[in-house]
Formats: structure tokens, sequence, C-alpha cells
């Protein structure tokens, strides 16, 4: 697995645009602590982000993995480009001649996305904490350290939403493609999902069939943190809607969207040893 | 004889199109191989498949003893196929030390084997502003670096300049006298006429020869005259039972030797006759002309 790694890692420390975008990605992730300075000051109405308790252990580990995974799209380009070039550079076949089994390059393929995940994840640990330790109301360390299974979640998306790229960039070996069809793919599944709730199933039928699907299945994983702030369980009270539901990390979405990981990677293998290169 | 490749029976078919049809041949320890074969006859697509990159349809194939699988006998092997594929944005020794990395070699390697194809003065350049011939001699010096069994071109010259050529064939050279086994699948037949001591012909996927190139057309040559008395010289050759064919051009007679025949002999036997030649030259066939007739009897 080291040597796989240390492979992998050469290839990706040279490429300039592979370091630019896992930059931008890290300085995003942090910039999530400028959330904390989001001001408002009209006259009477005080606005002020950091206060409306969204840094509060344990929120902040839904707030924080719910925000960070918008920005996975830059690992994402990363894992495609780096993939579907092994193709348009014909150093995929090079690799096999110079005597790295099929399976061997998935796999570090694969072994690249975990890292990339569980690097994500120690950085979202670290804000997360650092944030916590300076704006939380509570900072005892019983409850600093519960809620903790939405790294785990955060962790998992990742390296599901991250085998799927990487499946694409294998099967359609252009990087720009690859990347457009997962926006495609995206697309179809969140369009039929509003016209099938909206027109003939309603949402919680819909629910229980979109589970299975692959982004419906990772968005699950984390779900929406908003309506868990106090500010607005209040704003609804007032309007006379009921905002509880459940956020909790469940093992069943877990399952699913460790079984979409599993899937993409073997889809991926099987394609390499089925192709002639 | 310790046997580093044995193929056996090897069939490929693409749709409807057979690539290699039940092909079957062995490599040996020490000799300089080559593959003939025109344009689109099968030696890539054979390459390919013994180098794990294409998959066969049927039949059989082995590295070394046979007990150890394909990609782990690669790390043994150097091969280099049609173009020059390296990580563009990484230096020749960024790219080559990725090489040492799968093939478990030592980095060491990497200045000796740039010293040996010369690009030791340009090894931090980037892979993208070689020029052709020195990306081919990068492809080189990486399939060099294991200190390979056997080292595997195909169309090593292809595309290149003549000097990019001729240096090529010199490092090629450099590298079978010291014994390395060499596999060249090539087109140019002079290329492999210089340097292979045994052949395989393909042509469309067929096998036509395996076996030395000095035993590949059973043939006693011919000789090339001239003379001033140039009819009476044909008329007397197409009487003679020794020769089966004879040409005419551009005032030079060739003619074809159906049984062997010394040169000295056949110079006294044309001064008895009366015929003195101003030119004589006894030659075998070039490899070119006995993979001409090969191919084309076929």
């Amino acid at each position: 697995m080291l040597r796989l790694l240390s492979i992998e890692f050469q290839k990706i420390k040279h490429n300039k645009a592979s370091k630019v975008l896992i930059s931008i990605y890290f300085l995003l992730l942090v910039s999530i602590a400028l959330i904390a300075s989001i001001k408002f000051d009209i006259g009477s109405i005080k606005f002020h982000l950091a206060e409306l308790g969204i840094f509060n252990f344990p929120y902040i580990w839904h707030f924080n993995t719910f925000v960070a995974a918008f920005f996975k799209i830059f690992l994402l380009m990363v894992i495609v480009s780096m993939t579907a070039n092994e193709y348009s550079n014909k150093t995929l076949k090079q690799n096999l001649i110079d005597g790295l089994s099929k399976k061997e390059f998935i796999l570090s393929k694969f072994y690249m996305a975990l890292s990339f995940a569980a690097i994500s994840t120690v950085f979202v640990f670290l804000v997360s904490i650092v944030l916590g330790l300076i704006y939380s109301s509570y900072t005892e360390p019983a409850i600093i350290f519960t809620d903790l299974e939405f790294l785990l979640a955060f962790f998992i998306k990742l390296v599901c939403f991250f085998s799927f790229g990487l499946f694409l960039g294998v099967l359609i070996k252009r990087s720009a493609f690859a990347v457009a069809a997962m926006a495609v793919l995206f697309l179809i599944e969140f369009i039929s999902y509003f016209i099938i709730s909206g027109h003939y199933k309603g949402f919680d039928e819909t629910d229980r069939i979109y589970q299975f699907l692959p982004f419906k299945s990772m968005w699950n994983l984390i779900d929406e943190p908003g309506s868990r702030l106090s500010a607005a369980k209040e704003l609804a009270a007032q309007l006379g809607e009921d905002l509880t539901y459940d956020y909790a990390v469940h093992w069943y979405e877990i399952a699913i969207v460790l079984g979409w990981t599993a899937l993409f990677i073997f889809l991926s293998y099987r394609l390499l040893k089925k192709r002639d290169l | 004889m310790e046997s580093i490749l044995t193929i056996s029976n090897l069939t490929k078919k693409f749709g409807y199109l057979t690539a290699v049809k039940d092909l079957s041949f062995t490599i040996n320890k020490g000799n300089v191989y080559g593959i003939l074969g025109p344009n689109g006859s099968g030696k890539s697509t054979t390459l390919g498949i013994v180098l794990n990159v294409v998959n066969k349809t049927q039949g059989d194939f082995y590295w070394f003893d046979g007990n150890i699988t394909t990609h782990d006998a690669l790390k043994k092997v150097g091969a280099i196929i049609e173009r020059p594929n390296f990580y563009p944005y990484m230096t020749a020794t960024q790219n080559l030390k990725l090489v040492c990395k799968i093939k478990g070699v030592d980095y060491a390697k990497i200045d000796e084997k740039l010293e040996i194809v010369g690009l030791l003065e340009r090894k931090d350049s980037k892979f993208k502003t070689y020029s052709l011939g020195m990306k081919q001699r990068l492809a080189i010096a990486s399939a060099l670096l294991n200190d390979p069994e056997i080292l595997i071109l195909d169309e090593p010259t292809n595309g290149l300049d003549p000097q990019g050529i001729h240096q090529i064939r010199e490092i090629i050279k450099q590298i079978a006298a010291k014994g390395t086994t060499i596999l060249l699948a090539s087109h140019l037949l002079d290329e492999v006429e210089k340097v292979c001591s045994h052949v395989v012909v393909l042509r469309k996927g067929v096998k036509l020869y395996s076996g030395r190139v000095d035993e590949m057309i059973s043939s006693h040559g011919f000789f090339e005259l001239k003379t001033n008395k140039q009819n009476e010289l044909v008329a007397l050759l197409e009487n003679n039972v020794s020769f089966k064919n004879i040409k005419v051009e551009d005032g030079l007679v060739t003619a074809f030797l159906d049984s062997p025949m010394k040169s000295e002999d056949f110079n006294k036997y044309l001064f008895e006759k009366g015929i003195i030649l101003t030119h004589l030259v006894q030659r075998k066939e070039s490899l070119e002309e006995q993979f001409l007739q090969l191919t084309d009897n076929n």
C-alpha cells in the first residue's frame, strides 16, 4: 500500500494544476472560519453569524462537515484529471508495461482517494476544534466529543464521491467529459427527484427510492444543518411550522454509500481489465 | 537453452478482424530477435499481449519458467512500444524515479542509464521540452533501469530523423554486445538485418517463418555481371541448368543460382566460353529481398 501511495504521490506532487486545485481546496476549508466574521449591523438589527450558535459544540461538527463537503469538487477534479490523463498521456500503458498490475493501478488511485478523504477529515476536525474553542458557548470535553459521527459520515461521503469520479475517469478517459458526465448525472437525479416527488409520489415515498441512488445517498449522510439552529426553530415556531427532523447519521445510510463505493471501484477494475489499451 | 518467453497458439481477434492467428514461438536467452512484418501484421498486438496491455482471445504465453505472474515478470523486462509515454510535466529524473518505484529499483541507476543514452545533461528538463529523438532515448533509458533480462523494442526508430535513427541503433548495438536478449519489432528490414540473429516473420497475423536470419530462405545467392558481349552472356546463361532466372537491367545482368557455384569456377567457365567480364559480384539475397519473396509467395 505504501509503495502504491508513493507512486501516486510522485505523480501528483509535480503536477501544477493538481497543486493549485488542492491549495484552493484547503484555503476554502480554512475560509469556513471567515463565516464567523459575517456581521450585519443595520440600526437596531444586529446579525452576527458566530453568535447564532453555529460554532457551538457539538453542532459545529454537523455544520462544518456539511459546508466543507461542498468544496470536495476541487479534489474530485484532481482525481478525475489524474486518472483521465493516464489515458491521454498513455502513461497507463507504460505503467502496466513497467510491471504495475491493473489491480495495483486501480488500488493506487483508490488509495489516493482514501488519503484525500482522510486528510480532509483531519483538516476539518482541526478547523472545527479551533473555531469551536474560540466561539462555542460550551467547551466541556464531554460535549466537544459528541456527534463525532458526522466526521465519519464526511469521510465516507468523500470516499464515495471520489470513487465515482475515478470510475467516470476510467470509463470516459477525458477529464473534462468525465466531470461533465458527473454533473449531468447529478442533474438527472436531482431534477427527476423533484418531478417525481412533486407530481407523483410525494417526498416520503420518493425518498424511500432515492435513498438508494448515488447522489441522494451521499447527501443523506449529512442532512442540512440549518433547521437545527435555534434561530431557525424560533422563526418556524412563529410561522406555526414544526422543523423537527431526523438529522442523525444512520448505519443504513453509511451502508448504501459504502455499497456504491465498492461498486464504483469494482467496475473501474473490471473496465480496465476488459479493455485493450 | 534458458527460455525467456514462450508463446503458444496465441490468437487475438478485434471483432471480425483476426490480428494474431495461432502464433507460437519461443525467445531464448542471449539471442537478438527481430519480429518482421508489414504494417498491420500483428507485431504490436503480439507484444501488447505479452506486455499485459492487450487481452488475448485464445492461446497462452508465459514468461521465464512460467511460475511468475505477468506483471511481476514485467519488472524484469524492459520494453518500449511505439511512442515514448511519460508524464509531460515531470523531468527525466522524476519520470525515471516513478519507473524505479514501479519496478522496485534503486534510484542510483537513473544517472547511469541516462549517461548511456546521452541525456545526463538534460536530466532536469521537463519531458515535454524534449525532441522526439530525446524522448525515444529516455524511453530506452527507462527500459534499461532494471538491467532487464530482455529488452523489447517496438519500432524504436519510427518517426526519427537519420541522426536519431543512427543514435538509437548505436545504443541497441551496445546493449546487444553486452549479451542482453533483445526482441525488436520493425518493418525496417535493414534495421533487423543489422542487429538480429533470429527472426519471426509475420503477415496478417500468421507466422511465415521463425528461425535464424541466415537460414530464412534456402537460396544459393546470385551473380551480378557486366560484360561487353551482353547478348552472348545471357544466351549462355539461359542454357545453363545451374541458373534458374536471369534478369537484365541497365546493362547489369543478374543471374540467380539454382545450385551452389563458386565465383572463381564461374569466371573460369565464362572465360573458356570467350566472355570476359568487366564486373562480377556474388551475393546472397538481402533480408529485404528474402522478406519480399517470403511475403509474396504466401
